[in-house]
């Protein structure tokens, strides 16, 4: 027989079992039960400054694992800051527990002292949500909001807890099992589909990978990899999928989409047949749909049916667990490896690649440097040097996101860490956070602009009081610089509540916390000065000045077809004599 | 044309909010729904009818079935289904026009559920469409008053329900 516990400490208990070993909240008054039990358990607890910041710190602890990121908040505006959280975890499938206190059960409904509906609100934001009624049930629900979260496509589940239930006295029962009569997961593949898929691939002559962040929550990079090797394709991965395939590889092209790479963008143009590989056509990746891969055969596999023929209609839809279709598809592909192609084809891939090869020389991602002035390509040349491949990298949102993307490669999955679909500004720092509890062993930058930095200042005291060494890069532009190049090209360069002037200084603002902090603003000083945070073992908070004019390109303008870049910025028209 | 959607879903607190979300959320206007227990009381069958765009008709299923409560959501609108309706009306009638407003009803099979010196309740069931000739019909005779009850269907198509087994704990790691 079980001794008799109260809600707060079955809830930990349960988390225990789920194999959580630490969490990120804030408390609160109908949390009190819950910290109380917190006090003397092994499990622990990470006080962030915001619970905003808390939901980003699992995620990047989620993002940074695989695991489920845990999160806990007092009810309503406890609640009520999660939900961009959540949001953002739901557009990027990352698997999420949130914990909610609510007020207690006889008051729900009565307006009473910090009451939200929180059930109500984050319907939407949820893959799932639970109001737990009775401690009963407590236990069954926590596993299956776990289960839910990690499984199929992966999502933010959260679980409303009212105070009483925290503090109401009961049993511990193990929970044997779960039954979702109506919960489908779909993760085998048809078979007659992958043949299909394998003889499609096989034949084409200009075959094109797109891989997405579905590659990086199934754990399917050697499968990828070894698809991409098999069939000799070229591979691009999306914002969400960098490091699924490692950067230095051969047939690694780079990001497509509005910012992606003109080899990237054309070779979905151009392709005949398209692999789409755990992503969802993102209009961010397609542009204009009706011109997007016009030529090509597509070839779909996901795990949520409901992503098939969203935006695009797939020739070959394949619902399942891209890791397990992978794993079959190549063995399928490597059957027909004896077999006699069409003939020519050998041909037509020779030309396909050496195509490939021209379009990365004739307009490569490269750098951009002066002898003046820091150019924030040049910063993210530095951090790629820094990090060989290896370093996690907390992006937060906007021109330094696209940069970063663009120019720090990433030799394994789980290091790039960013909010792709919703694009959270206020994302990098507390995500830095959590990926660096998730991974005390690796170098973490958070790198963030100067807009979405000053959305975390309050963290500061998070990293430092945990003595968290993590290297805050600040891409000081002076704006907020996305917005910023929007209206310069689209609405006649009037700048309209884009300056972001009064920065504070950087070595003060660290100081204030006890940490390290400088501000940079000469290029011959870049290097020395990431060395320098690098090697310091604790935080570090550096500002680095850059250009503040510089735009993001490739830029595809919304609404327009993905091959129809703009390269750069226009070259001044000389005036007729 | 309306979307008709059968769904199949767990009788929960939340799980009627989680289907009219999804449709409030694409901006899709509810035409009716319905929600009774099924044989079994976990279960609810739900019948909606919303408009929305033919070309996104089975995304809006797709993301109905994979909403955690919902068993099973099936489209009806063009496939063999019986869909019918119920609708009470309160018609004001004269002397001179009671026996009338009974012929009519009559034609229409309706059944007086309440009659007084002031007229009469009626009750009919039908396809939506003859239940809107018979509120026209009713209405020439003076004021009205009505309730819808929203289209229930039924499928014809024996189609097959696909429940998930239990997980077993030891299964997930």
């Amino acid at each position: 027989m079980s001794t008799l516990t109260n809600g707060a400490k079955m809830l930990l208990e349960c988390l225990a079992r789920e194999g959580v070993d630490c969490f990120f909240g804030y408390p609160g008054g109908v949390t009190l039960p819950l910290y109380d039990a917190i006090y003397d358990h092994h499990i622990r607890h990470v006080l962030t400054r915001h619970e905003e910041n808390a939901c980003f710190a699992a995620e990047g602890y989620a993002r940074a694992t695989g695991k489920v990121g845990v999160c806990c908040a007092t009810s309503g505006p406890g609640a009520t800051n999660l939900v961009t959280g959540l949001v953002d975890a739901m557009m990027d499938s990352i698997p999420i527990v949130a914990i909610t206190g609510q007020v207690t059960s006889k008051l729900i409904g009565s307006d009473a002292f910090q009451e939200a509906d929180t059930f109500g609100i984050t319907r939407s934001c949820t893959k799932h949500n639970y109001l737990v009624k009775k401690l009963e049930d407590l236990a069954q629900v926590i596993h299956e909001a776990f289960y839910i979260a990690s499984s199929g496509r992966p999502g933010p589940v959260l679980v409303d807890i009212p105070k009483d239930v925290f503090q109401a006295q009961g049993h511990y029962t193990p929970v044997t099992s779960i039954h979702l009569p109506g919960y489908k997961v779909f993760t085998e593949g048809h078979t007659g589909q992958i043949r299909r898929a394998a003889q499609v691939m096989w034949e084409a002559e200009r075959p094109f990978i797109y891989a997405g962040g579905g590659i990086i929550a199934a754990n399917a990079s050697a499968e990828l990899r070894e698809l991409a090797e098999v069939l000799d394709a070229p591979v691009v991965t999306t914002l969400m999928g960098l490091g699924a395939m490692p950067s230095n590889h051969p047939n690694f092209v780079s990001m497509p989409g509005m910012h992606g790479s003109y080899a990237a963008n054309m070779g979905l143009t151009h392709c005949d047949v398209l692999i789409a590989l755990g992503v969802r056509f993102d209009d961010r990746v397609t542009g204009r749909l009706a011109a997007f891969a016009p030529h090509a055969k597509v070839i779909h596999v996901d795990i949520d049916p409901a992503e098939i023929g969203k935006n695009r209609a797939a020739d070959i839809p394949i619902v399942g667990d891209v890791k397990r279709v992978l794993g079959r598809m190549n063995q399928t592909l490597t059957d027909f490896s004896g077999t006699a192609r069409p003939a020519g084809l050998a041909v037509a891939r020779r030309s396909w690649w050496s195509q490939i090869r021209a379009w990365k020389e004739e307009h490569p991602l490269a750098p951009v440097t002066s002898d003046t002035e820091i150019k924030p390509q040049h910063l993210m040349m530095e951090i790629d040097r820094l990090s060989g491949g290896e370093a996690i990298v907390c992006s937060d949102v906007g021109q330094h996101q696209m940069w970063a993307a663009q120019l720090i490669r990433f030799n394994n999955p789980r290091l790039w860490i960013n909010s792709g679909g919703l694009g959270a500004m206020g994302f990098g720092v507390p995500s830095a956070i959590g990926a660096q509890f998730a991974r005390p062993d690796k170098l973490v930058f958070a790198l963030a602009g100067d807009g979405g930095f000053q959305m975390s200042i309050p963290e500061l005291s998070t990293i430092a009081s945990n003595g968290l060494p993590i290297k805050i890069v600040v891409m000081n532009n002076g704006h907020l610089g996305m917005v910023r190049q929007w209206q310069e090209l689209f609405y006649n360069n009037r700048l309209s509540s884009v300056e972001l002037d009064c920065f504070p200084d950087a070595e003060k603002l660290a100081g204030a916390y006890g940490f390290k902090g400088r501000t940079i603003d000469k290029p011959w000083e870049l290097a020395s000065a990431l060395e320098e945070a690098v090697r310091e073992p604790g935080p570090y908070l550096l500002n680095v000045k850059v250009t503040p004019f510089e735009n993001v390109y490739p830029m595809v303008p919304a609404g327009g077809a993905i091959n129809e870049m703009v390269l750069g910025p226009p070259q001044p028209v000389l005036a007729p004599k | 044309m309306l979307q008709i959607i059968s769904l199949l879903v767990e009788n929960k607190p939340g799980a009627l909010m989680r289907i009219t979300g999804l449709l409030s959320a694409r901006g899709y206007n509810i035409e009716s729904l319905t929600v009774a227990r099924t044989l079994d009381p976990e279960l609810s069958r739900m019948s909606i009818a919303v408009d929305v765009d033919s070309t996104l008709r089975q995304q809006v299923i797709k993301q109905m079935n994979k909403l955690v409560n919902v068993l099973q959501a099936v489209d009806l609108t063009e496939s063999p289904a019986v869909r019918r309706e119920m609708v009470l009306v309160r018609v004001r009638t004269t002397q001179g026009t009671r026996t009338a407003v009974l012929k009519e009803a009559e034609i229409f099979s309706a059944r007086v559920v309440d009659s007084s010196t002031e007229g009469f309740a009626l009750e009919a069931t039908g396809d939506p469409e003859k239940l809107d000739e018979f509120i026209d019909v009713m209405r020439s005779y003076g004021e009205i008053e009505i309730t819808r009850s929203g289209v229930v269907a039924v499928s014809l198509e024996g189609k097959k329900l696909k429940l998930q087994p239990p997980v077993l704990t030891e299964q997930r790691a």
